[in-house]
């Protein structure tokens, strides 16, 4: 017979230790779960291979004047379009109170090394900033009421600076980050 | 009830010696045969019965169709393909999961209307209704996490659709979408988490289905009256053979309609698009979600007006959501002390209008939200020249009419400066359109639910049954002695 049988009334509990090994017990499963969720959730981030994809440069000089390219990065899609000198005047000299997002032409495209603008090249995002469908354009034969594009999914029109003119979404095209690398190509990235 | 006594007597040494180490078979004969169910279900209450079958259906064909299917950009539609052409059998498996979803959804939407108007989810069945809201959620999510495997066009774009509403919540948006995505866009990592979670959730579904029935017999079944059951001997039968029955007869005639679409018109519900291989630069001019889908998607698209700092987009989201969200607390709005609409003879036709309401919305949600709701009374479009003018401001000119009016705004155009930048467009007339009905209808979605706050406080009700015993008595008043078989 052992002593704690035969004198069951002298032993003491001693519940500062038991509650110490219980929250640090505790406290290493919390930190370990938290972890594991950590790791969990963040492999749900872009990988390192899908982050490398996210630039290209485009050679602007095969798109033909009135018309535009399409092209993907990192599976997004942006318009690069060469304007007429009617679409640019169009783009110009509209009265910028009427715009629900109000910015200049100037304020979406970007200058060259040398500082001066290629008013023909318009480089927008192609994802509609309503829902994210991708807007039509001149070469699916329809640019909208403002001659630009057109989104058929819930009725946007942009013009031809990109601009939101009449319909649900809020904001212009976005503008991406690009540099004109030479005079004829332009390096857009995410 | 959970209350009941247990019927089951092992009648084996075998049953005898399993009854006391794992009494499986107890469980089943009390869950499913001996069960106390109101003897007064009528039809409407054979949807549970329809659903745990759609359910197994899904996952016994979608089990299957996993052991061809390929989860890449680069081999998804190519898969779904030959499931349809070289799998043996594949073509079948494959409709009869696609419709199935529709059915799932059919059957899941009658047995929620059921449960509205016989006031199912109030006490005390408020745990059983929002477990019910939990697995109609679920449904929704894998339905739309499986639309986009076949990688079609309307898979792709739908998908870019959905996933966007995050992005329209502020500061986080951005980032919880590309979260969502694993980049800046749908790609071959969305694709493969989104099967991943497609053959997951519906796991989690039976799961939560296994709750929902758990809350279901605890309370018991609520029934035509509402009434609840005061006497078992009197007021109920056993499920076996009474429901067991008529739910298989049920069963069998909803799995001829489905074998309809199966074998006759196995495309109908989809769209045509979807058998085009997903092209990012190319949208659909008309996406539109699954037929279950519509009613949600037109309450996203009605909300084109801001709200003080909250935009259209969100706005449009928040109450998509909401509308969803609303029947999560259906069980606190509704203050009635009276169950069944039977005997809420206001609140009645106000339900049947929520039916009428919810069917229209899905009818917008498929309609181009622009078109006109009646062609009939659309007006004729009207030209109209856009340029400006020498003063530097924007200025129009309208032209009604044919030909005529096309060569004079040819002729006016003509007369203008190259600086004036004058185009052309075609404008339909106003008229009563799509998204004018949509933000009706929405309006009346969510007023139903305030309508039962306030008409809970206010309206007579008709006399309730004294007990479920006596009602169907009353009902069957000529040949009770035969009819009531538990009598």
């Amino acid at each position: 017979m052992t002593a704690e049988t035969t004198h069951p009334t002298t032993e003491t509990v001693d519940d500062d230790r038991r509650n110490f090994i219980h929250i640090a017990t505790g406290a290493v499963a919390l930190g370990g779960v938290g972890m594991f969720a950590w790791a969990a959730i963040d492999q749900w981030s872009p990988a390192a291979d899908t982050k490398a994809a996210s630039s290209l440069d485009v050679d602007v000089s095969k798109v033909p004047m009135g018309g535009e390219i399409r092209v993907l990065i990192g599976g997004k899609p942006f318009f690069i379009r060469h304007r007429t000198e009617s679409e640019i005047s169009a783009a110009e000299t509209v009265n910028l109170a009427v715009l629900p997002d109000p910015a200049t032409d100037d304020s979406r495209l970007r200058a060259k090394a040398d500082g001066t603008f290629n008013k023909t090249i318009l480089v927008t995002s192609g994802s509609c900033t309503h829902l994210g469908c991708v807007p039509v354009g001149p070469s699916q034969g329809n640019t909208g009421d403002f001659g630009g594009w057109y989104c058929p999914c819930h009725g946007s029109h942009y013009d031809t600076s990109g601009r939101i003119r009449k319909g649900p979404a809020p904001k212009n095209l976005p503008v991406p980050n690009y540099r004109w690398v030479s005079d004829s190509v332009v390096n857009i990235s995410l | 009830m959970s209350g009941h006594e247990s019927s089951y007597t092992p009648n084996s040494a075998f049953e005898r010696w399993l009854d006391k180490r794992l009494p499986i078979i107890r469980f089943a004969n009390d869950t499913a045969i001996s069960f106390p169910t109101p003897k007064n279900l009528n039809y409407w209450y054979v949807f549970g019965g329809i659903l745990a079958v759609c359910l197994a259906i899904q996952i016994i064909t979608g089990v299957i169709l996993a052991m061809h299917y390929e989860a890449s950009v680069d081999g998804a539609f190519a898969s779904v393909e030959r499931i349809m052409r070289d799998v043996p059998f594949g073509w079948l498996l494959r409709y009869i999961h696609a419709n199935g979803a529709s059915m799932f959804f059919l059957a899941v939407y009658i047995h929620m209307f059921r449960g509205l108007y016989y006031g199912s989810y109030k006490a005390p069945r408020e745990v059983l209704w929002i477990l019910g809201c939990v697995i109609y959620l679920l449904m929704m999510a894998t339905a739309f996490l499986g639309y986009m495997l076949p990688w079609g066009q309307m898979s792709y774009h739908g998908a870019n659709v959905i996933t966007g509403l995050f992005g329209a919540i502020p500061l986080v948006g951005e980032s919880l979408q590309t979260w969502i995505l694993g980049g800046p866009s749908i790609g071959n990592q969305t694709l493969q988490r989104f099967f991943s979670l497609h053959y997951l959730l519906p796991f989690m579904i039976a799961a939560v289905v296994i709750l929902h029935i758990w809350a279901l017999h605890v309370p018991g079944n609520n029934n035509p009256t509402g009434v609840e059951v005061q006497d078992i001997e009197k007021d109920t039968v056993p499920f076996h053979p009474y429901y067991t029955v008529k739910d298989g007869f049920a069963i069998a005639v909803f799995l001829i309609m489905f074998a309809v679409f199966v074998f006759y018109a196995p495309t109908v519900l989809g769209h045509a698009d979807n058998y085009v291989e997903a092209n990012p630069l190319v949208t659909p001019s008309h996406i539109v979600p699954e037929w279950y889908m519509l009613p949600f998607y037109a309450i996203l698209r009605a909300i084109t007006f801001d709200i003080g700092p909250i935009d259209a987009k969100l706005l449009g989201v928040i109450f998509m959501f909401a509308a969803i969200a609303v029947l999560f607390v259906v069980p606190w709005l509704d203050t009635s002390k009276v169950k069944s609409m039977r005997y809420r003879p206001v609140a009645r036709q106000f339900f049947l209008g929520f039916v009428v309401v919810c069917v229209l919305l899905g009818w917008c949600g498929a309609a181009n939200p622009d078109d006109a709701v009646i062609p009939a009374l659309q007006g004729e479009a009207s030209l109209v020249v856009s340029y400006t003018d020498a003063a530097g401001a924007v200025a129009s000119s309208t032209y009604k009419g044919g030909d005529e009016a096309f060569e004079a705004a040819e002729a006016f155009m003509a007369t203008l400066p190259a600086s004036a930048g004058a185009s052309l467009s075609a404008v339909p007339a106003p008229t009563f359109a799509f998204r004018h009905l949509s933000l009706i209808l929405t309006f009346l979605y969510f007023g139903y639910f305030a309508l039962l706050f306030f008409l809970g406080l206010s309206e007579k009700t008709k006399p309730l049954p004294e007990s479920i015993h006596k009602s169907v008595l009353k009902a069957h008043k000529p040949q009770s002695g035969t009819a009531v078989p538990a009598e």
